[in-house]
């Protein structure tokens, strides 16, 4: 017996070794791999993102612009769907099995265990009808969401829209995930790391059947959401809205900029477009519409990108180098010599004054033709390249050919001719004054934006210096809250201001000015005109004014295209628009009406 | 002959202590399993941590009523009560309740049991008796035979209901052969079966091409073990005998193997077949049949050293480990106390269990010794089948972890099974060798 009780050793071993096969087992799967750690936080915590709402955008009197308003995802984890009626559900959804199931075998697609969007941006009223229901279809939930809305359908091209996210933000910023909104253009864009705020996380846990259980670790873990920042904007949402009324049925854009401080009062591009079209579910179906089935363009924003000659209103320009150039003073008379350059029928000018009031052509291709062949060099051809030279870096001092440091993106610069562009077309000393005379009054090589002539009204006001054009003044709520824009000088004598001031005022007071229609009785405008040669078509009206000539509080600027002389149309809509800003009403309801009613789009067709 | 002054005298008090631990572990995994914050309290009876608090008072009562017994009862009436368990195993099969595809429950009321419960009891003292009974010798192949057969019996009848988990704890009594004098071949065998037929699930599915020819896992299996026999044959080939011996393992082994993919499709249910593939990684469904075992393993794994604290557990708690409070209460104590709990209550159980056969080698009495075998083996295949199904070591079987798993039947008969034992050792001085 001895024999077989030696045996309970053996017994005993058996008992240890499975024992210690447990325990080894156990060490591996509890200690050495967190694999399950991790697919046990997958099925039992919820990763819920918290969205910040996205911060408003104000007017300059507190009126809102761009708020939000509530959606809803429904999104779906395909591994927890079980045994739903997928009929019930496909009717409460209105979609039929086929749509169904393609968006289920999507979602599988991206994963079985995370939570993908099965139908995106329910609006708050067509959530609440689904959400009562919602428990029956285990799966499903509603993530909440904002969505932007435009009370007024204002300012389409300054705020801009948001749209999902591409692959590529994905990759230069991590905070973005698929389905997440970012800003893709206007002040959406250019803003969107101060609107978008910080996102946060809640932690839930949810049973086996997907029901909420409760805070992971009493909301240790949680990240509570930032709401965005607002902006606080210089526009005047009155002023935007009537220009956008006043610019409807014609092609071009407004700018008015307070002078003072450069902020932009209002930004137009005409046709525009309601923004409320491009939220939510719709966006897309509606910018492919807005895309391809609009010749004129609306997405297209004018003031920014559209580049026009100046016409006319560059005299401006020529007028104040030359007398800080000294190579005129505000006597210099020049016949109105038709055989240089084409002009209207008008007597010669016997100043400075008179040359701007009745903006005679010849007088300027004098001025221009002074500045640019200054006689340093016997060479005509060297002369005139050292004359453009100096007359180049001049000009750009007025905010032109150079991009402003305005606060949306896809601005334009625009461009004024240098020697390296007329060396690159004709050759080095191949060109003369003779050549690029046409510069001497906005036409050629000359190119601005309309922010660019409204900017140039603002330097005029100001008499000779600009603050960058700004769109947004203030961020709300923060410290040190208001934005620092740059000043720059156009390094030209205050004095020299005065007797083109005197001129602008004359193009509007006096019956032999070119912007009879931009008077108004009670305040003073100050304005030049412009009617840029256009060889496609109708020349383009074009009109800059500021008021009053105190202390002005507006410098705009008016393009229309195809509108013909920049007295007829540009004119009075630029006026309508000081008096709209200044007084707050109109005095002349025939000249409001004339506009409203005008339609130049046809113009085009005819043209077509 | 030394008299007994009180019943708790000679009482092994560590075994009560371990057995407490283990069964007030159980109690407090079922609580932090089912635990409902609108309803926190321990003793809420309309929860299975309520009821269970009322099982481990109703068997804390029959520990203490066991003890009261006298000592020769068991041993008078051992085959009384196996007779009994018999016909209650033959009457569940007409009368009983069928739960989860099982007709092993009686359900009178609100009260259900397990005769198979009865059973495991019953056949352990039958088996204690027959075999400490005078002039029987285990060398005797009749002895033998008849040992088998009072396992066998009450094996087969629980197969016919058919509860799989019962049937197979009957097989670990083989252990108490074994120390009976059972040669240690029965393992070995035992051992070179299971192996060949895991071998030959595994085979099944592959198949190689083999100059042009399409090769089967079998063929390449049989080639081998054709090769080894030869093998064998050539080292022992001075040895007489050698030739039959060699030559009736080969025969023997091929046909087993042969077999067994038949027996596997014929004899097992589906769901045993899956769970047997998800297990030998043949096949891998974490949704499907692999699902239970999944969870419970990202239950345990999940724990981690120290694990996640008492009711901090997400995946028992939220139902996704399914049975949590009753086959599945490990992963409680996985998740909740990590791998520092998972060692306390191995370790508890292998005290247990060494403490038992120690114990069972120091008694006078045979009927004593081989009934504490009998306990040790039938709470070693709960604790290797139930722990190791919970950590993907064994196929999903549905038995209860002893003193753990919620449940009334099944908490009062492991405490029946091993306090009788309990009262046996006590009464070791007073017995006459």
């Amino acid at each position: 017996m001895n024999n077989l009780e030696s045996r309970k050793i053996f017994v005993i071993t058996l008992f240890a070794v499975v024992a210690l096969i447990f325990l080894g087992r156990l060490f591996v799967i509890q200690v050495l791999d967190d694999s399950y750690s991790s697919s046990a936080d997958n099925q039992a915590l919820r990763f819920v993102t918290q969205y910040p709402s996205r911060g408003i955008v104000y007017d300059r009197h507190g009126k809102i612009l761009v708020q939000n308003q509530a959606a809803f995802d429904l999104m779906v984890v395909p591994r927890q769907i079980a045994g739903i009626d997928t009929e019930a559900f496909c009717l409460l959804l209105d979609i039929d099995t086929v749509e169904f199931n393609r968006r289920l075998d999507k979602a599988k697609e991206y994963s079985n265990y995370r939570a993908s969007i099965f139908q995106k941006q329910l609006t708050a009223d067509e959530y609440a009808k689904i959400a009562e229901r919602l428990y029956r279809f285990s799966g499903f939930y509603g993530q909440k969401r904002s969505l932007r809305i435009y009370p007024d359908s204002v300012a389409a091209h300054v705020l801009g829209y948001i749209g999902e996210v591409s692959g590529k933000d994905m990759e230069e910023d991590s905070v973005y995930k698929s389905g997440d909104f970012i800003g893709i253009s206007g002040l959406e864009r250019q803003y969107e790391k101060v609107l978008r705020g910080d996102r946060g996380r809640e932690v839930l846990m949810v049973d086996v059947h997907n029901t909420v259980q409760g805070r992971y670790r009493e909301g240790e873990l949680d990240i509570p959401a930032h709401a965005g920042t607002n902006l606080i904007t210089g526009l005047d949402l009155d002023l935007q809205h009537y220009g956008e009324r006043l610019m409807q049925n014609k092609k071009g854009s407004i700018v008015a900029i307070e002078p003072g401080t450069g902020e932009v009062l209002c930004l137009i591009s005409s046709p525009t477009y309601d923004p409320n079209l491009l939220v939510g579910v719709k966006r897309a179906s509606n910018y492919q519409l807005l895309v391809q089935n609009d010749s004129l363009d609306p997405l297209f924003n004018r003031a920014l990108m559209a580049k026009y000659p100046p016409g006319s209103i560059f005299k401006i320009v020529q007028a104040l180098i030359a007398l800080d150039e000294r190579v005129i003073n505000e006597s210099t008379a020049i016949a109105c010599n038709k055989a240089l350059v084409g002009c209207h029928n008008h007597p010669s000018a016997q100043n400075l004054r008179e040359a701007i009031q009745m903006s005679c052509n010849p007088y300027f291709h004098q001025v221009f033709k002074r500045m640019i062949n200054r006689g340093t060099t016997s060479n005509y051809f060297e002369d005139s390249s050292i004359g453009l030279e100096a007359w180049e870096k001049r000009v750009k001092k007025f905010g032109l050919g150079n991009r402003l440091g305005l606060d949306l993106p896809s601005l334009k610069s625009g461009s004024i001719p240098d020697v390296a562009l007329y060396d690159g077309i004709y050759g080095t000393r191949r060109w003369a004054f003779s050549t690029i005379y046409s510069v001497s009054i906005g036409q050629g090589e000359v190119e601005v934006v309309p922010i660019q002539m409204a900017n140039l009204a603002a330097i005029i006001a100001n008499r000779g210096y600009y603050v960058d054009p700004h769109i947004v003044k203030e961020l709300d709520g923060q410290r040190d809250s208001s934005l620092h824009y740059e000043t720059h000088s156009t390094e030209i004598d205050a004095a020299f201001f005065e007797p083109v001031i005197d001129a602008m005022q004359r193009v509007v007071d006096r019956p032999g000015g070119t912007a009879r229609r931009a008077r108004i009785d009670s305040i003073i405008v100050c304005g030049k005109t412009g009617t840029a040669e256009n060889p496609h078509g109708e020349d383009h009206s074009v009109f800059i004014a500021f008021a009053p000539r105190e202390n002005p509080q507006i410098a705009i600027a008016v393009y229309v295209e195809n509108a013909g002389f920049g007295g007829t149309w540009a004119a009075p809509i630029a006026s309508l628009m000081i008096e709209r800003y200044i007084r707050g009403s109109i005095s002349d309801s025939l000249k409001e009406a004339r506009v409203l009613e005008a339609n130049l789009l046809n113009v085009i067709k005819d043209e077509d | 002959m030394r008299t007994k002054r009180s019943i708790f005298e000679d009482i092994d008090w560590v075994m009560v202590v371990t057995y407490a631990a283990l069964v007030l572990f159980g109690w407090i995994s079922i609580y932090a399993a089912t635990y409902d914050e609108t309803h926190p309290s321990i003793f809420d009876l309309a929860k299975n941590h309520g009821k269970q608090a009322l099982w481990i008072g109703l068997a804390s009562i029959i520990a203490i009523t066991i003890l009261f017994f006298d000592h020769r009862f068991f041993e008078t009436f051992a085959y009384l009560i196996y007779g009994g368990a018999m016909l209650l195993l033959l009457a569940v099969l007409v009368f009983g309740t069928e739960i989860k595809g099982a007709q092993s429950w009686f359900v009178i009321g609100s009260i259900s049991f397990q005769p198979s419960e009865i059973a495991k009891f019953g056949t352990a003292l039958a088996l204690a008796k027959y075999l400490s009974s005078e002039g029987k010798r285990f060398d005797q192949f009749k002895t033998k035979m008849y040992a088998l057969g009072i396992i066998f019996f009450p094996a087969a009848l629980i197969m016919l209901q058919p509860d799989v988990g019962s049937t197979l704890v009957f097989a670990a009594l083989l252990i108490v052969l074994y120390r009976q004098g059972l040669s240690g071949w029965i393992f070995g065998l035992g051992f070179i079966a299971a192996s060949l037929f895991i071998i030959a699930l595994y085979l099944k599915q592959y198949e190689w091409t083999l100059f042009e020819q399409v090769v089967q896992g079998k063929m390449a299996f049989i080639v081998g073990l054709t090769l080894l026999a030869g093998l064998i044959l050539y080292l022992l080939r001075k040895r007489k005998g050698s030739r039959l011996v060699v030559g009736g393992g080969y025969a023997i082994s091929l046909g087993y193997f042969l077999s067994v993919n038949w027996l596997f499709d014929n004899l097992l249910q589906p769901h045993h077949q899956n769970r047997i593939n998800e297990l030998l990684g043949i096949v891998s469904d974490p949704l499907g049949a692999g699902y239970n075992v999944h969870q419970s393993k990202i239950a345990i794994g999940s724990g981690g050293f120290s694990g996640k604290g008492f009711l901090q557990g997400t995946q028992t708690k939220f139902h996704f480990v399914p049975e949590q409070s009753t086959d599945f209460i490990f992963c409680t104590v996985g998740e909740e106390w990590g791998f520092i709990g998972s060692f306390i209550v191995i370790s508890l159980f292998l005290f247990l269990l060494g403490r038992i056969i120690w114990n069972a080698e120091n008694q006078r009495s045979a009927f004593t010794r081989i009934y504490g075998y009998s306990v040790a083996s039938i709470l070693f295949i709960h604790f290797a089948i139930n722990i190791g199904m919970a950590i993907g070591l064994a196929p999903v079987i549905g038995i209860p972890l002893p003193f753990f798993s919620y449940g009334g039947s099944s908490l009062w008969s492991f405490t029946l099974l091993l306090f009788t034992y309990i009262k046996l050792d006590s009464e070791r001085k007073f017995v006459l060798r």
